[in-house]
């Protein structure tokens, strides 16, 4: 918690942004500009699924802004018929940062990818989750430089041949998810880009969540890095491999629902488990709302680069001050203590006075 | 404008009458430099001292020059801090280029400034750190204040800690405590020496120390042993007096550049009637306009310290798109790393201001010393072409206005715009005379609420121009059906959707430029009383005092020069080139290698010669009139 309890009421991510009374359609959140990403790209599938959820939020069209730095997912401002910036590579969430704290009124959205949020601008992608500003940062996760023509990125899995690793990447990658945790982000949530509905769900809770929101989407790359994520829609792999999370119900996946997580009594951390082996009633009830963030990161390490198991859905999801709520607060209490007395400020306490001969 | 009454000898005395038995002397002008380790609390005594001197009504100038190290190692050269002041009961524009008093609290500091110190020049000595030690550590082989070396000066060796010790041991603070407030017993000191009244320093000392009283009043009491042994001892014959001066009527305060550029900038959110936005990374020598607007949230000012410069300046310009005045504040190493930013507010076209206060560089180089060789970097430190108005203060006061005006520019043009100080005006102090907030400009800013494509479509066109200033309009978010995305790839004219097309870029390059070429600024004013000069000194930035009072001299000694100081770097004033082809020659002092000489020989064609000095110091007076006599003397005889 803050040192002072400046006792702020509770808001919803939205709060203070104003609704539009009356229907919007996904129509009204498109552009007439053309779409220019690649035939296939994971790309179209984030933005549909965006375009056709922000009118349920029932927001003011004209009070959502979408941030973006560089990259072939920072193309997306331009397709939203929102307001949008397109800046400079990795810094979307430091401007963003400024426009939110500045705004009580706006929706704002940061669109990033690997390299993006995680190379370039991974200082200021901690630094804004740690904050807690009221941002929500949609990572497209290609594991590709794509705009660049396909060198390896900071998610890349080791070993990888690119252009510009032909003997094979050294990186160890980033786990986003497992990063943002780090920086004790307040809400985190994964999604696959062909999973409209899962997808949906977790941009929804992000929308109300009051503070930062990362949601990484693991996006297909067709032209550099095609397939990496294949073996998570696939039928007979896809069952095997995807942990769906549901907050207040206990983790279970597999096609039968035969697989869960449980807790290890040797590691204290967590562990697949086989249900009719422990028990249902062993099984781990996921709660997102956990203060501490170890259980959350716990999830997030059950499965390694080879999406052996893919923990989706709202990782964690608690409330804590945000960083522009303060920042507002401290401008609103000094305006309530002191008048912006100008003349005053400028005589300040020590002065004299030259008189006419 | 007055020319400088004052010479380069120490002081023009005229005996007067005290009632005291020693002797009350007016002087028109008097240099003081304290000088001790920088954990001797130099900055703050010279600080109060610039107080007292200003609330007596002098007009003054400051130097502070300290080490980069918080704490260097103690009695070290390397760790001397000093501060200079000169205050005069005329109009000065200089901090004073010797001490007349000089006053060394350890061997390092009198070996680190005692060259300064001109013939005949008084000297105070705290003797207590002349150990063999001590002197040892600087490379004194033996005590100079036991051989001749000093015989040139009129020396006082106080045993200040000893004394200060002493005095203060009813107050039962610690032996290292109490030696702790020696340097109020200097001020204390110097404060009987040139009558000042003590009420504001007692105030000062029990607000600064409010939470500890003991440690108040002990300073206090050192302050006023400091005083008394002036008073009591018959080592010093002589006070000083130094009568206000005669400034222009007006209610005056002391402000350092960085204050007034803090204050500028809280104008500037009142005068536009918008919140601002700092968003700003530590760095020496610009943070304590961070500390300072920090203080003033009433004025609807958000101060954001951001994870670094780069995110500073990001944050501001993320608020700017938001409709607030958005600041960044930072030194050069900053800039560089704000630059990528810059170019997108200058791709987008949006309001900004960028307060460079210029250090020594390159790389690290001298946090803590002043330099103006960031020109060329704000100039053109971009890639592509991307033209940015560039505002240069003159003096810690015009810090204010200079501020005001790069927001005018900022605001009118939809530009970011670079403010270059530097360290020497941002920590210098001089009277300010407080200016009337009823006549401070309407900064007052438009923002659009209606479509405004000219082809019926009623489409919103973010880049369609102001046929005037060609500023495109500020729509900020929460604005129904001006819904628009902006970024860095290159915009189409008018419409601002992305444009590949050559044509379209070419034009767009030239309109950016255009529109800075055509930014309205002042004409530049010749300073020139005899209206026959052959030179012209042109200067930039806080090389106006050491130029101005250069040219002073060269007046006074009967020959003519004329000066012209910029305040606009990009554009130039009008009338500038139509200026420079009116003079014979023309000489440009600058703090780095000639950065403005190659601008104006490039844009004018004009055979300027530049003269450089990149030290770390400002100019001396002294110095520049060597040269500006050369320069007239050289077209005489030509």
């Amino acid at each position: 918690m803050t040192a002072i309890d400046l006792g702020l009421p509770q808001l919803g991510g939205l709060a203070g942004v104003p609704t539009f009374e009356g229907k919007q359609t996904a129509k009204e959140y498109k552009t007439d500009q053309e779409v220019r990403w690649c035939p296939g790209c994971g790309d179209y599938a984030v933005l549909a699924a965006v375009q056709s959820f922000l009118p349920d939020l029932g927001l003011k069209r004209e009070n959502i802004v979408f941030v973006s730095g560089i990259g072939c997912s920072s193309r997306f401002p331009y397709y939203m018929n929102t307001y949008g910036m397109h800046s400079i590579h990795g810094r979307a969430p430091a401007i963003a940062t400024g426009l939110a704290t500045s705004r009580e009124d706006l929706s704002v959205w940061v669109v990033t990818g690997d390299g993006d949020a995680l190379s370039i601008g991974g200082n200021h992608l901690i630094h804004a989750l740690r904050r807690n500003v009221n941002l929500k940062i949609l990572l497209f996760n290609n594991r590709i430089y794509g705009l660049t023509k396909g060198q390896y990125s900071p998610t890349s899995e080791e070993g990888k041949v690119t252009k510009s690793t032909p003997m094979g990447s050294l990186d160890h990658p980033f786990n986003p998810v497992s990063l943002a945790l780090g920086a004790e982000a307040s809400f985190v949530g994964r999604a696959l880009d062909s999973d409209r509905k899962g997808l949906t769900e977790v941009l929804r809770a992000a929308a109300e969540h009051r503070g930062s929101a990362l949601v990484e989407i693991y996006q297909n790359c067709p032209i550099f890095n095609d397939g990496a994520f294949d073996v998570l829609k696939e039928s007979g792999e896809r069952e095997e491999r995807l942990v769906p999370l549901r907050h207040g119900e206990p983790i279970k996946f597999g096609a039968e629902g035969q697989h869960g997580v449980a807790r290890d009594p040797k590691t204290g951390s967590l562990k697949v488990v086989e249900v009719a082996e422990v028990g249902e009633e062993n099984l781990v009830v996921h709660d997102a709302t956990l203060e501490d963030p170890s259980y959350a990161f716990a999830l997030s390490r059950l499965g390694n680069h080879n999406l052996d198991h893919t923990v989706t859905g709202v990782f964690r999801n608690v409330q804590r001050a945000t960083y522009d709520d303060l920042a507002r607060h401290q401008v609103e209490t000094a305006k309530a203590a002191k008048p912006a007395d100008l003349a005053g400020l400028l005589r300040g306490k020590d002065t004299w006075t030259v008189l006419a001969d | 404008m007055a020319e400088e009454k004052g010479t380069v000898e120490p002081m023009s005395i005229d005996v007067g009458r005290g009632t005291r038995t020693t002797d009350v002397r007016k002087v028109d002008r008097v240099v003081i430099r304290f000088a001790g380790d920088s954990g001797d609390g130099m900055q703050l005594t010279g600080d109060r001292f610039t107080s007292e001197a200003a609330a007596f009504g002098n007009d003054l100038a400051t130097l502070p020059n300290f080490p980069a190290e918080i704490r260097a190692p103690q009695g070290t050269l390397p760790g001397v801090s000093s501060f200079q002041l000169h205050f005069a009961d005329y109009d000065i524009l200089t901090p004073g280029d010797r001490p007349d008093v000089l006053v060394a609290m350890n061997p390092a500091a009198l070996k680190a400034n005692i060259a300064d110190l001109p013939a005949g020049g008084t000297l105070i000595v705290n003797t207590d750190e002349f150990t063999k030690r001590n002197l040892t550590k600087v490379g004194y082989a033996a005590n100079p204040l036991e051989d001749e070396s000093l015989a040139q000066y009129n020396v006082h060796q106080v045993a200040m800690a000893t004394i200060t010790r002493a005095a203060l041991e009813p107050t039962g603070l610690s032996k290292k405590d109490a030696e702790r407030a020696k340097n109020m017993f200097a001020l204390g000191l110097l404060s009987w020496m040139y009558h000042r009244a003590t009420e504001g320093t007692e105030r000062f000392l029990r607000e600064k120390f409010a939470k500890n009283p003991a440690i108040a009043e002990a300073n206090i009491l050192a302050f006023h042993t400091g005083w008394n042994y002036g008073e009591t001892t018959e080592s010093f014959a002589v006070t000083y007096e130094v009568a206000p001066a005669k400034l222009a009527t007006g209610t005056y305060r002391q402000i350092t550049g960085n204050t007034a550029l803090a204050y500028g900038i809280v104008a500037a959110g009142q005068c536009s009637k918008l919140p601002v936005f700092l968003g700003t990374y530590p760095i020496t020598p610009a943070s304590d306009v961070l500390h300072e607007l920090a203080k003033h949230k009433n004025f609807g000012v958000t101060t954001f310290q951001a994870e670094d410069e780069i995110a500073g300046i990001g944050a501001a310009l993320g608020a700017a798109f938001g409709g607030a005045l958005g600041v960044t504040s930072t030194s050069g190493p900053g800039i560089a790393l704000k630059s990528e930013t810059i170019g997108l507010a200058v791709m987008t076209e949006m309001p900004l201001i960028v307060l460079d206060v210029q250090r020594g560089g390159p790389s690290t180089g001298l946090p803590t010393k002043t330099e103006q060789a960031d020109l060329l970097q704000a100039m053109f430190g971009r890639n592509g072409e991307a033209p940015v108005p560039i505002i240069a203060p003159r003096s810690p006061a015009d810090c204010f206005d200079a501020a005001l005006e790069a927001t005018r520019i900022a605001l009118t043009y939809r530009t970011p715009v670079l403010l270059l100080s530097d360290g020497y005006i941002a920590n210098g102090s001089e009277p300010w005379m407080i200016p009337n907030v009823e006549d401070l400009p309407d900064l007052s800013v438009q923002f659009a609420t209606e479509p405004n494509a000219t082809d019926g479509s009623g489409e919103f066109w973010p880049y369609l121009r102001d046929p005037e200033t060609l500023a495109r309009p500020w729509a900020v978010p929460g604005t129904p059906g001006l819904e628009h995305r902006i970024g860095g790839l290159e915009k189409a004219d008018k419409t601002g959707n992305i444009s590949y097309d050559p044509d379209n870029h070419d034009k767009m390059v030239r309109l950016r430029q255009a529109k800075i070429d055509g930014i309205t600024v002042a004409d530049a004013e010749i300073d020139d009383p005899s209206g026959a000069a052959r030179v012209l000194v042109l200067g930039w930035g806080s090389s106006y005092g050491p130029i101005g009072a250069a040219c002073r001299r060269v007046r006074r000694l009967g020959m003519d020069v004329a000066h012209v100081h910029l305040r606009s770097l990009n554009p130039f004033p009008r009338n500038l080139g139509e200026v420079l082809a009116r003079y014979d020659k023309v000489v440009i002092p600058e703090m780095n290698l000639g950065q403005l000489a190659m601008l104006i020989r490039a844009k004018y064609l004009v055979d300027a010669v530049s003269y450089t000095k990149v030290a770390g110091l400002p100019f001396k007076a002294e110095e520049l009139q060597d040269v500006l006599i050369d320069f007239v003397k050289g077209l005489d005889a030509a």
